[in-house]
């Protein structure tokens, strides 16, 4: 297993922690003139997404982590799993629903995520930063109201709700951006 | 186990990307990396400031010297590493070394005779990088024969108020600086009773550190707890460090009876500028610490660093009673400037070197 040494410590780094998977997503370099360096560190489970703070020490090293990110085409969903299949080689991927987390508002068929993979073991799904949704039910559009402060819940195809203007209708289709789970706007087609 | 370079580190993703910018890697940011981080007008200004340090200098009777950064000697210190140079013209068994300071060749000047002295020069650490550190980077040294500690604490106080026309800095003893922030006596506390402390401050820190020695822990509550709050409203001059910390200073008894180092520092906005010694004059004392050093580093895994050096055939010969005081050129910038990091007052910082 590889080891990266505190002088090999960066933002972006993968590490292995009491056997998880960690990003290190800030590192810090603090030294006195006449003292040892240290690393602060904050580094986020890459399965729980929580986050760890630690300093460490000049010479201390990390176990490195063997993640690797692939492109999975969303299947379909069986009770509480969720298939991909990377297409690059046909490759046939599960995850849990808590793997795939709040992921699942944004998987209509064929969608293609990215995914990490722990040990050739899929950890976590992340859908592309924009999805088109169907609307598959709302309260019908108030006429003339065209204004896009008014907004109402919408169910889309994927059965999750979305906060969207008030003179969207049933069965049209909206861009979502899902890091925020927010409207976009109407679009015409997929 | 096997050690190698982070050079497979992902390539920029939405789902593990660390920053978010993925506009860090545009081709035009690319191309721009010619750039100076630093503006040209904050360039300007650093060239100011170092105007006025040898104004102040010159003003105080010290003359500007010059000696070598490349050297086969180097300090002998358990947490600084030199960068090590073949240069052609040395033999196969001859190691040079890109300096830490210029210490070892000051003090032999003053051990010629040399009295007011002080250098602007290049100085170089390996392995330190960051938003405050540059592997090279300008050091301002300085070295008075006949100072006191109390006169070389003097010296330097009159020094930062010359040059960043600020409030004359306060002094405190680093015992006073870790009680009144964390309610620790540092040269009395027990190995407990400092893991206590840290974990009371909320020192989350790996497991390395459960066989860390009291240096080791005061430099994490210093650096983590301490530090931040130093020189905050007006620059400070902190003094009396643990005898165990005194690398090149005297080690002598405060009024208490503890046995410190007279080894100062200077801290301004928690960031720490300068780094001051009433100098250790007794060659037989820098060849135990000498072999101290090397010993810890050997316990760290780290090289032994050569421990014959010209430093002591010239403190044998016999050095005068002196202060000498290191400043780190960029730091002062920085404060003087108003500026962030590093970045921007140098002009090519090591990765854009």
């Amino acid at each position: 297993m590889a080891v990266y040494n505190t002088s090999d410590f960066r933002k972006g780094l993968k590490v292995q922690i009491d056997g998880d998977p960690y990003l290190m997503i800030e590192c810090n370099f603090v030294k006195p003139g006449k003292g040892n360096a240290l690393y602060k560190c904050r580094l986020r489970n890459l399965i729980r997404n929580t986050v760890l703070d630690r300093t460490y020490k000049g010479g201390d090293a990390l176990e490195s982590a063997d993640i690797e990110e692939i492109s999975a085409q969303f299947l379909y969903r069986q009770g509480d799993m969720f298939f991909f299949m990377d297409n690059s080689n046909y490759e046939q991927y599960e995850l849990s629903a808590d793997q795939v987390d709040d992921s699942w508002k944004f998987l209509r068929e064929s969608t293609v995520c990215s995914m990490l993979l722990f040990n050739g073991n899929p950890i976590g799904v992340t859908p592309p930063n924009h999805v088109i949704l169907k609307v598959e039910y709302c309260e019908p559009s108030v006429k003339g109201n065209t204004a896009t402060n008014v907004s109402k819940p919408v169910k889309v195809e994927t059965g999750a709700e979305i906060m969207a203007p008030a003179f969207i209708n049933q069965g049209e289709l909206i861009r979502v951006d899902t890091r925020t789970c927010e409207y976009v706007e109407r679009v015409k087609e997929y | 186990m096997s050690t190698h370079a982070p050079a497979n580190t992902l390539s920029v993703s939405k789902s593990i990307d660390a920053s978010d910018n993925g506009a860090a890697h545009l081709p035009s940011e690319l191309d721009s990396k010619w750039r100076p981080t630093a503006s040209l007008e904050r360039l300007r200004q650093r060239a100011e400031l170092l105007s006025r340090l040898r104004a102040f200098f010159a003003q105080q009777g010290l003359w500007e010297v010059e000696t070598p950064v490349l050297s086969t000697d180097t300090v002998v210190d358990r947490y600084l590493d030199p960068v090590p140079v073949q240069p052609p013209c040395a033999s196969e068994r001859e190691n040079f070394w890109l300096q830490t300071s210029p210490e070892f060749g000051m003090k032999r000047l003053l051990a010629a005779g040399a009295e007011m002295i002080y250098q602007v020069t290049r100085a170089f650490r390996q392995d330190e990088a960051g938003p405050l550190h540059n592997p090279e980077f300008t050091m301002v040294e300085w070295y008075c024969v006949g100072d006191s500690l109390e006169r070389g604490m003097q010296r330097l106080a009159d020094l930062c108020v010359a040059v960043l026309d600020c409030q004359a800095p306060t002094r405190l003893t680093y015992r006073d600086a870790f009680l009144q922030t964390l309610a620790l006596d540092p040269h009395t506390a027990s190995l407990a009773e400092l893991k206590r402390c840290a974990a009371s401050a909320n020192l989350q820190v790996s497991d390395s550190f459960l066989s860390a020695d009291h240096d080791e822990w005061l430099n994490l509550l210093l650096a983590e707890r301490v530090q931040p709050r130093l020189g905050v409203t007006a620059p400070v001059i902190v003094c009396d460090y643990p005898a165990s910390q005194a690398a090149l200073a005297q080690i002598r008894h405060d009024e208490r009876g503890t046995r410190v180092a007279s080894r100062f520092e200077l801290y301004a906005q928690g960031i720490e500028l300068a780094n001051g010694y009433h100098e250790l004059l007794d060659a037989a004392q820098l060849q135990l610490r000498q072999t101290q050093a090397n010993a810890l580093r050997q316990s760290d895994g780290k090289a032994r660093l050569p421990e014959d050096n010209r430093l002591i055939q010239a403190m044998q010969h016999g050095l005068p009673d002196c202060c000498g005081v290191a400043l780190g050129f960029d730091r002062l910038a920085m404060i003087a400037l108003g500026a962030q990091q590093l970045s921007d007052v140098l002009a090519f910082p090591i990765d854009r070197a």
